[in-house]
């Protein structure tokens, strides 16, 4: 390859950051979609998504919920609420996941947890570092027991894989709630979140009506959890891709 | 039995529960308290007795036997005190190579403020981490209400049993209604809905056992936990984790049918 060939796809490639991260400015206080993250994180045109064909069976046979799945696909152009896959940030490879709440408020049934789980498996095999951003209201509902099985599944996969040594930085954005919250999305070696994310076990309506008072400002929010220990760091969605190429660059073997 | 029923009978407070459990089944039991980090908490015991001629370590929901011992124990309700009390003794029983057998009972993880600002998601999550990769034999017993995330953090086992009425789910169906159609009130169509009976679970492989509720089920379930038992003690400790492992890693629902 030419020396004028590397600049220009450096060029072109610092172009289209430019292009993700203004879109992920501009959307500071909404969500991004999965593969909007994904283009912002991971150096331009090197991700390749695995596992894409998975898709629910419905397993305890949910009235509507093959419908409501068709429907979103079509909708959403993702068929659950997660795309895994291996990239490359700063040339560095790494295995990533990213949840999508368009798609049943990115809830974890048992296509996310097998996501995780050949995603995990596949980083442990190859010694690549982990980065999941959650973004998710916790076990889905409509795959009933599955999902919580989906819990133990994903927790025990990221501990295994910790015990080997590999690297696992748990990106928290809003919000990471319940089953997902309280399984793999707690057990990064290290902890981001984005300011503001709503993260929690139980969210407010339930403790609202469980304690029948109106709950502190800010509760259950990323600085409150910061401030409790429960997690590393508040990361901006604008400045996450250089904190996480300084993460990677101090775990290089 | 419909669903509905089985909820109301695993919810029945004169049904037998950890004390009942404790009693019957283990000698010289001592209960050990705290989790070394801040407090005790009295919706989880825990401590350590001797099944047949095997030293163990209990762990279990406690739920209360009146108004006054339900309001200590917050209705077996655990907050992260009780799981990070699990996981410190859980880890005892590894380094002493002590099986461990826990007894699930509980309408889920308390979701209050206190719980929450201790880090309710932490102290889950570790709790299950922790089960997963055990070294040492884990039977756990659904014996009543096997609740959410609650639930879970204590049966990451070799082994997961049901008595016959217990119910095992995602979310109480109270819950479950509210959440879906906002109307905690339609928790018995709920309940036929979410699969929670113990033979709906062992149909779909998620349990492994389901004792029943006969007169003698106390020494069906002794003499179950006995040759259970001596059979993981058998297993080498890779091969054991590693069985357990792949236990929870097919629960997929995905190539079931």
């Amino acid at each position: 390859m030419l020396i004028s060939d590397v600049f220009e796809r450096k060029k072109r490639h610092l172009r289209n950051l430019e292009k993700a991260r203004k879109k992920v400015n501009e959307k500071k206080n909404n969500h991004l979609t999965a593969y909007e993250r994904i283009a912002a994180l991971c150096d331009e045109g090197r991700f390749r998504e695995t596992d894409k064909e998975l898709t629910s069976k419905n397993p305890i046979n949910f009235p509507d919920y093959d419908e409501k799945r068709e429907e979103l696909t079509k909708k959403c152009h993702m068929n659950d609420a997660i795309v895994t896959g291996i990239g490359r940030i700063d040339h560095k490879k790494v295995a990533i996941g990213v949840f999508d709440t368009r798609f049943f408020m990115g809830s974890m049934g048992t296509v996310v947890g097998e996501r995780i789980v050949r995603l995990v498996e596949r980083a442990k095999k190859d010694e690549l570092p982990l980065i999941i951003f959650s973004a998710s209201g916790g076990a889905r509902m409509q795959e009933g027991l599955f999902s919580l099985m989906q819990m133990a599944k994903t927790a025990a996969a990221v501990r295994h894989f910790q015990e080997k040594g590999g690297l696992f930085i748990s990106c928290l954005t809003n919000p990471t709630t319940g089953g997902v919250s309280a399984s793999f999305a707690s057990l990064g070696d290290i902890i981001i979140a984005e300011p503001k994310a709503l993260i929690c076990f139980a969210g407010p309506r339930v403790i609202r009506q469980t304690i029948g008072q109106e709950l502190p400002e800010g509760f259950q929010r990323a600085e409150f959890l910061l401030e409790h220990g429960m997690i590393d760091a508040i990361v901006d969605k604008s400045d996450m891709r250089d904190v996480i190429i300084k993460i990677l660059r101090m775990h290089e073997a | 039995m419909e669903a509905y029923e089985r909820l109301m009978t695993a919810r029945d407070a004169k049904r037998p529960n950890i004390d009942f459990y404790i009693n019957e089944l283990f000698d010289d039991f001592i209960e050990l308290h705290g989790d070394r980090l801040y407090k005790d908490d009295k919706a989880i015991v825990a401590g350590i007795g001797i099944f047949h001629d095997i030293p163990v370590t209990v762990i279990g929901h406690r739920k209360g036997k009146d108004t006054q011992e339900n309001i200590e124990c917050n209705f077996g309700m655990a907050s992260p005190e009780g799981y990070r009390k699990a996981v410190r003794l859980m880890k005892q029983a590894e380094k002493f190579n002590r099986p461990v057998i826990t007894f699930v009972d509980t309408p889920g993880a308390y979701p209050g403020v206190e719980a929450e600002s201790n880090g309710q998601s932490n102290a889950i999550a570790e709790s299950i981490a922790c089960m997963s990769n055990l070294k040492v034999p884990v039977i756990s017993i659904i014996t009543g209400e096997g609740s959410s995330g609650g639930a879970i953090a204590l049966a990451v086992a070799d082994k997961v049993w049901m008595l016959e009425n217990a119910v095992y789910s995602i979310l109480s169906p109270e819950g479950f209604a509210s959440i879906m159609w906002k109307d905690a009130s339609r928790a018995k169509e709920a309940c036929d809905i979410m699969k929670i009976t113990a033979q709906e679970l062992y149909d779909f492989g998620i349990i492994d056992g389901v004792i029943r509720e006969n007169k003698k089920f106390i020494v069906t379930l002794d003499g179950m936990l006995y040759e259970e038992i001596k059979n993981l003690k058998k297993k080498k400790l890779e091969v054991l984790v590693k069985e357990r492992y792949m236990k929870f890693r097919k629960m997929d629902g995905l190539y079931n049918e």
